[in-house]
């Protein structure tokens, strides 16, 4: 390990320790945000991992975010709440494979297209098994898991998150993604299976988003497909990535912080005008730092440098 | 330079929109928060059943002065939040308004999901949850888990069974054969409702001769219809969500499907249905209803058009305002704002309301409506639990053509 590398792996331990105390503070409220940070910051930066050197835009999170609540609501009153966690892993891996194989080979707007047609697909293959089995169809996660827990839990999976992209950036596999990343017919031709290193990455993704999903089934105690499967979701993440920075794999998590926390200060401050004080801030993001904050850090990283 | 500028003009004026909308602090108020969705899938039934509501039960408290404590009477400060119809965002906003807006009292959210995920965030931190919008089997599940929160809508056991039985008095009267068809949208309330259905109606000695489900959100329900009216119908019921109300109704006339009982579950209350299908409303069943003609409701929907400038519904706006009517005379009945204490009166008292008296029996109060029919201009309840004044029910007429 280079000295950078330790550095940066002693700030990670300190903000992560930091960050796990926010439960302790009683502030049911921070709390309540720390929630919705970690989400979105193992969410996005899961994302990133396939999509940022690979420039895949997906929109499946919120399928496998979906199944993953769906597997702990049918199985909470059946199984201990771990196992299901393990079955909402291989599910999601299961997936993520398959849809994998089958779309890989898709590329640009297709790709896109295809991804964001699969949690609807999978909402309806969900609603048509609940109409031909009978069972009803609000489920019921009704379980002493408190709110800190989930906390804990989704900080431990963001911990895995950020480990696996560290080991995956240093390896072989993080260099042929980003050659596939740059141009995909130059990496055939230097003898790179692009197929295998893009499935291994979309499942990568895929099986974190789908326990991302199982461990905040406990929160919400009701799940239906309407919630479950929601768009917007796999919307938010991608918006987050690109606004931290994809290319980097401390880049989402600089845009997930911020971004909830102007998002929350405008619901709480106009709460009649929620979507179009949104959109204007989306504008003055867009038209202020283009290539994301990570890019913006940086650039003023070398310019500080420079002046040295 | 010129982009800096905008910026930070831009950024500046948002620093000062944000300040002027700092509440008013004031010792002499009851904080009373609100979150229900202004944005999003329920939005639309929120923006008729929720919000006008709220409106009208502050205007009406603090136009009387405020609600009277022992330390005098105090007026209603209210903070409310969108919920953007996601349950995360529920859960904070109610965070939100206990912790850092230190409210007194906080309005149940709208919407069964909602109401089940805030339940536990409710019970945490000690406020009483009055939920309105909210039909499950799961009450005496959810009562015995959280002490705090209250039922007024029913279950959906009774939801279903009040429907066979309206039909099957039809069929008992000879008004209808007993042949239904039965349709409902494949989300989560209506396939709950559907399998809860089917069993009741075969006991009751019907047969269903069509039996479709169409997914939310389709655009085009005319093949349901035309499904249905092949199969040669005497009762048609649909267990359907607002869009698809409207749709369904609007394709049966225009395919003829003609039945003396058509019932259409969410929304046919709402008194945009009648705006819509106007003569063509009459005869048609749906979920909820009241009897609009007592003195307390005809003030009340008199008061709602005048304050909000909108119609009531003929099914929960009521009920929801019969819910903050319960809240306030707790208050003002224990004369604090200690919330243990209300919740506590809660359980144990009677309320008089526009509704007519609520008491609550292990938190459920056992009195509602469950059926109604559009008979002249009005949503006349045609099957109650406790509620005295059901209207007759009559046959419905053929579409106008």
């Amino acid at each position: 390990m280079t000295g950078a590398e330790v550095r940066n792996f002693a700030v990670a331990i300190v903000l992560f320790a930091l960050a796990a105390l926010i439960p302790l503070t009683g502030s049911g409220y921070w709390l309540s945000i720390g929630v919705s940070i970690a989400t979105y910051m193992v969410l996005s930066t899961s994302w990133a991992l396939f999509s940022g050197p690979t420039h895949y835009i997906s929109l499946a999170t919120g399928a496998f975010y979906g199944i993953g609540m769906y597997v702990v609501g049918l199985g909470i009153e059946i199984l201990p709440y771990p196992v299901l966690l393990l079955i909402a892993a291989v599910l999601g891996a299961a997936l993520a494979a398959l849809v994998g194989l089958a779309t890989l080979r898709l590329s640009g707007v297709y790709f896109v297209i295809f991804t964001l047609g699969l949690a609807e697909l999978i909402r309806q293959l969900v609603n048509w098994g609940q109409t031909t089995q009978g069972s009803s169809s609000g489920l019921y996660v009704l379980t002493d898991i408190s709110e800190p827990m989930i906390y804990w839990q989704l900080l431990g999976l963001g911990a895995i998150v950020y480990l696996l992209g560290w080991w995956i950036n240093r390896s072989r596999l993080g260099f042929a993604l980003r050659i596939i990343g740059n141009d995909e017919v130059v990496a055939v031709h230097s003898g790179i299976n692009t197929a295998s290193a893009k499935i291994i990455l979309f499942v990568v993704s895929g099986t974190v988003a789908t326990v991302t999903g199982a461990l905040l089934a406990p929160r919400l105690s009701y799940i239906e497909s309407s919630i479950a499967f929601s768009p917007m979701l796999s919307f938010l993440v991608v918006i987050m990535a690109l606004l931290g920075g994809a290319h980097r794999l401390w880049g989402p998590i600089i845009g997930v912080v911020p971004f909830m926390l102007v998002w929350d200060l405008v619901t709480a401050k106009f709460p009649n005008q929620t979507t179009l004080v949104l959109g204007i801030c989306f504008l003055l993001i867009v038209y202020a730092i283009p290539h994301g904050l990570a890019g913006l850090v940086e650039k003023y990283r070398a310019r500080a440098r420079g002046a040295f | 330079m010129f982009r800096r500028t905008i910026l930070s003009t831009a950024a500046a004026g948002l620093v000062a929109a944000a300040l002027a909308f700092q509440p008013a602090q004031a010792a002499d108020t009851i904080k009373i928060g609100a979150s229900a969705p202004k944005t999003g899938p329920l939005a639309g039934g929120a923006a008729t059943t929720q919000w006008p509501n709220v409106r009208l039960w502050v205007h009406d408290v603090n136009s009387r002065g405020g609600l009277k404590l022992k330390d005098g009477q105090k007026k209603i400060e209210l903070i409310e939040y969108d919920d953007r119809t996601t349950p995360g965002e529920a859960i904070k906003n109610i965070q939100r308004l206990a912790t850092q807006d230190k409210v007194d009292f906080i309005l149940a959210p709208f919407g069964t999901g909602f109401t089940i995920a805030t339940a536990p965030i409710f019970n945490k931190l000690g406020y009483p949850q009055l939920a309105v919008s909210a039909i499950t089997d799961k009450i005496p599940a959810l009562t015995k888990r959280y002490d705090n929160i209250f039922f007024m809508l029913g279950s959906t056991t009774t939801f279903t069974n009040s429907v066979v039985d309206i039909l099957k008095k039809m069929k008992d009267d000879g008004k209808i054969g007993k042949r239904v068809a039965m349709v409902n949208v494949a989300d989560a309330f209506g396939i709950e409702l559907a399998n809860a259905a089917r069993p009741v109606f075969k006991k009751a000695g019907f047969e269903i001769v069509y039996d479709k489900s169409y997914p939310l959100g389709s655009q085009d329900l005319s093949p349901v219809i035309k499904g249905a009216k092949a199969s040669n119908p005497d009762a048609f019921v649909a267990w359907s969500y607002p869009p698809d109300t409207f749709a369904l109704t609007a394709q049966a006339k225009i395919n003829d499907l003609n039945v003396k009982a058509f019932y259409t579950a969410v929304a046919t209350a709402y008194p945009a249905f009648k705006g819509k299908f106007k003569a063509d409303a009459e005869g048609i069943l749906g979920a909820g209803g009241i009897d609009p003609d007592t003195p307390a409701l005809k003030e009340y929907f008199k008061r709602h058009k005048e304050v909000t400038g909108k119609d009531a519904d003929y099914w929960a706006s009521a009920v929801t305002y019969a819910s903050f009517q319960i809240l306030e005379q707790a208050i003002e009945a224990v004369g604090t704002l200690d919330r243990k204490a209300v919740t506590e009166y809660i359980k144990k008292n009677e309320f008089k309301t526009v509704i007519g008296p609520v008491k609550y029996d292990n938190q459920n109060s056992a009195r509602y409506w469950t059926v109604g029919q559009w008979q002249g201009n009005k949503f006349y309840g045609v099957s109650s639990r406790g509620r005295p004044g059901a209207k007759a029910i009559i046959e419905k007429p053929a579409w106008n053509k």
